[in-house]
């Protein structure tokens, strides 16, 4: 019999994209707060969530639906809450005890233009520090990115991978553009995505201790309700998860907690890389203006300039390793970004000054052209 | 004697509350409480925010899990909806459930969730060193109102049934066998449930308000507490300086992770 | 039955935790029978005897530092 036209392949905008790869992935909990241009990630969630018995709950403000992920998250539920530029400030304190108790949660961002409520409708790149260094105190990050429907499809099912693995919120950074484009997806087939799910204790209750030191710096926490009890807190802890005072333990604990992103490094960062091998010019973008610059490398190409693309759709931990190889085979970077050179300063430090970094920023709410890379290229030639 | 060794975390004592502080005397009346209620501890989830009532956690032998200030009821919603058969009890103070976390207080009342959250009332900011709260009187000193306070306080109880809540009872640490009943029924009832604990802080508030003396501040406790049955015979004018005590509001409503259930089974059986 | 009436003719046992003990004075100010005292800023056990098991003190002792048996 003929294979029935696959249905596996759909149109879908990038927050539904971003739902479906949940779903996927195994979220069971998804809590949030309205906000352009992410709402309709909720709306898809509350639709299909709980025809699979999951929990969707719109909370009454961002701060409280970060609370509750983080809640959820506890008790063995994969977690996530998706919202914009204002919402992702509220969060910020939160993320951060998610970050300080290890706790695994997944915070989709659709970038929209800031500061303040400045451009709910439009695309923008400015909290790519943010998610960096949004909440306060010392950590390692995770934060990945997506330029297209699919991408944010499978971006979403490894931010719950990687934060299954490392026990930590991972923040997933989309801009509007991507968010609301409606485009091709094609789903894997379910059986063939790799999931990764959290380690469970083997020990017995009476052994088991929630922050105990391990060969990959990984704690490995129990699930709530499973004859493991013990305590959770964003206060400087000791193995026992109880607050501790001794500046060793201390030491040891926010040292490991940004360790345990350094010493895997090469597991997490990954760049797509094209036509860099002869480059003279090597364009750096990520998210929607990755698209732009694709089409700019091929403009330049055909014009006769040899430029080629770094797109990394791991933006924390920066991939400085690979910008610096990067840095050693071109005369120039053109960073093009949707804020005023976010990334541009990365990169700068990234490539040791060995090539000139030339910036390419928009801050008006509008997409940066193929046409506007191809220009800077050419300046920096 | 009752045997508390069972459900401490002796480890951790003794424990870091002031000389007088009421809030070891609620955390007793709480064990007892789960002791009577014979809940598994393994079932049991303690969620707090940040204050002196919030560091309670670290001494119960239950799941525990201490959050950021003014979070606690997000937190525990979180955990009661991902897993509805654990017992969640919220443990949180006037100011964090109040003035920075009020917003999600009076959003879990209306949802009427089944928390049972205990509200350690001590008018007071006590862990950072006596600021004033919005459960201050007016004309209290606090360190933020060194003249006394200019603003009205609010009726945290009156507050969580306008908002919704199904069980609403105020209680005190002088009357401890009485808290004990009250967070008994808290815990048993099905629904958003506050027990709202006046708990004396000697150490920022007395010193303040001319009640240094943590038995000062008890018999205080003992003398402005009026009991529900007793507050309905008195005129305005005897109620003034007065509390009342006891159970407040007790009612039967829809609880929220039930009616979620119910949508999920629903969903199924359409399949 | 007579068991119970012995076991209660029998002096309570007070016990202090005296390094949990903070010496708050409650316990020494709500004893109904002038049991406790305080001694170098904690509890002391002054008259067992007089103690009639209200548990009082336990009930209210905010630091778990004295029990009656």
């Amino acid at each position: 019999m003929k294979k029935k036209r696959a249905d596996n392949i759909c149109m879908m905008q990038g927050n539904q994209a971003c739902a479906r790869g949940a779903m996927m992935a195994g979220c069971r909990f998804f809590a949030g707060y309205p906000i352009t241009p992410s709402s309709e990630i909720a709306e898809n969630l509350a639709l299909s969530m709980p025809a699979v018995g999951g929990r969707f709950i719109q909370m009454e403000d961002e701060i409280g639906a970060m609370g509750a992920v983080i809640g959820a998250s506890l008790t063995g539920l994969k977690s996530m809450t998706a919202t914009s530029g204002p919402g992702f400030s509220l969060k910020q304190e939160n993320i951060g005890y998610a970050a300080m108790a290890e706790v695994p949660c997944v915070v989709v961002n659709v970038q929209r233009g800031g500061p303040s409520t400045g451009m709910p409708t439009f695309p923008a790149q400015m909290d790519v520090q943010q998610a960096r260094w949004g909440s306060h105190g010392d950590r390692g990050v995770i934060a990945l990115s997506a330029s297209s429907a699919q991408e944010t499809f499978e971006q979403t099912i490894r931010a719950f991978n990687l934060s299954e693995k490392y026990m930590m919120p991972v923040i997933l950074l989309v801009d509007e553009v991507v968010a609301h484009s409606t485009e091709k997806v094609v789903l894997p087939d379910p059986g063939g995505i790799e999931l990764f799910n959290r380690k469970q204790p083997t020990e017995s209750p009476g052994e088991y201790l929630p922050y105990r030191e391990t060969d990959d710096g990984i704690p490995v926490l129990a699930r709530f309700g499973t004859g493991y009890r013990y305590n959770v807190t964003g206060l400087c802890h000791d193995e026992t998860g109880f607050p501790t005072n001794n500046p060793e333990k201390i030491e040891k604990l926010i040292r490991r907690l940004t360790d345990k992103i350094e010493r895997h490094r090469k597991d997490i960062t990954h760049c797509h890389k094209i036509m860099l091998e002869d480059a003279d010019v090597a364009i750096f973008a990520y998210g929607s203006v990755a698209r732009s610059a694709r089409r700019a490398v091929f403009l330049c190409r055909e014009a006769g300039i040899k430029a080629g693309l770094i797109e990394p759709t791991v933006l924390w931990p920066f991939p400085s390793d690979e910008v610096l190889e990067t840095a050693e085979g071109v005369k120039a970077f053109v960073v093009a970004e949707m804020n005023l050179g976010q990334m541009a300063r990365e990169v700068e430090l990234a490539s040791k000054c060995r090539v000139e970094v030339h910036r390419l920023n928009r801050v008006d709410g509008r997409l940066i052209t193929p046409q506007q890379v191809v220009e800077k290229v050419r300046e920096a030639l | 004697m009752f045997d508390y060794l069972r459900y401490i975390r002796e480890r951790n004592f003794p424990h870091i509350w002031c000389s007088g502080c009421g809030d070891g005397i609620v955390l007793k009346a709480l064990i007892r409480a789960v002791d009577k209620l014979g809940i598994s501890r393994d079932e049991m989830v303690m969620v707090s925010g940040i204050g002196c009532s919030s560091r309670t956690p670290g001494y119960v032998d239950i799941n525990t899990l201490h959050t950021t200030h003014g979070r606690a009821i997000p937190f525990a919603t979180g955990v009661k909806l991902a897993n509805p058969k654990l017992h969640v009890i919220v443990v949180t103070g006037d100011g964090d459930a109040t003035a920075i976390g009020g917003n999600h207080y009076i959003h879990a009342a209306r949802r009427n969730i089944d928390l049972t959250v205990l509200l350690y009332n001590n008018y007071i900011y006590g862990m950072t060193g006596g600021q004033v709260s919005p459960t201050t009187p007016r004309g209290k000193r606090a360190s933020t109102a060194p003249f006394g306070n200019q603003e009205p306080a609010f009726n945290i109880s009156d507050l969580a049934e306008a908002a919704g809540a199904s069980f609403v009872a105020r209680g005190d640490v002088y009357h401890a066998q009485k808290l004990e009943k009250l967070i008994v029924k808290a815990v048993q009832k099905k629904g958003f449930s506050v027990v709202e604990i006046l708990s004396p802080c000697p150490t920022a508030y007395g010193r303040r308000n001319r009640m240094a003396h943590p038995v000062k501040m008890m018999e205080w406790l003992r003398d402005q507490t009026v009991p529900v049955a007793k507050w309905e015979r008195l005129s305005p004018e005897e109620r003034e300086g007065k509390v009342r005590t006891g159970i407040i509001v007790d009612v039967d409503k829809v609880e929220y992770t039930e009616t979620n259930d119910k949508l999920i089974e629903s969903l199924k059986a359409d399949k | 039955m007579a068991e119970e009436q012995s076991a209660a003719k029998k002096p309570a046992v007070i016990r202090v935790k005296l390094e949990w003990c903070k010496g708050c004075e409650i316990c020494v100010a709500f004893c109904p029978r002038n049991v406790l005292e305080m001694e170098g800023g904690k509890v002391k056990v002054a008259r067992p005897e007089d103690c009639t098991r209200c548990m009082l003190c336990e009930l209210r002792c905010p630091d778990f530092a004295i029990t009656v048996e």
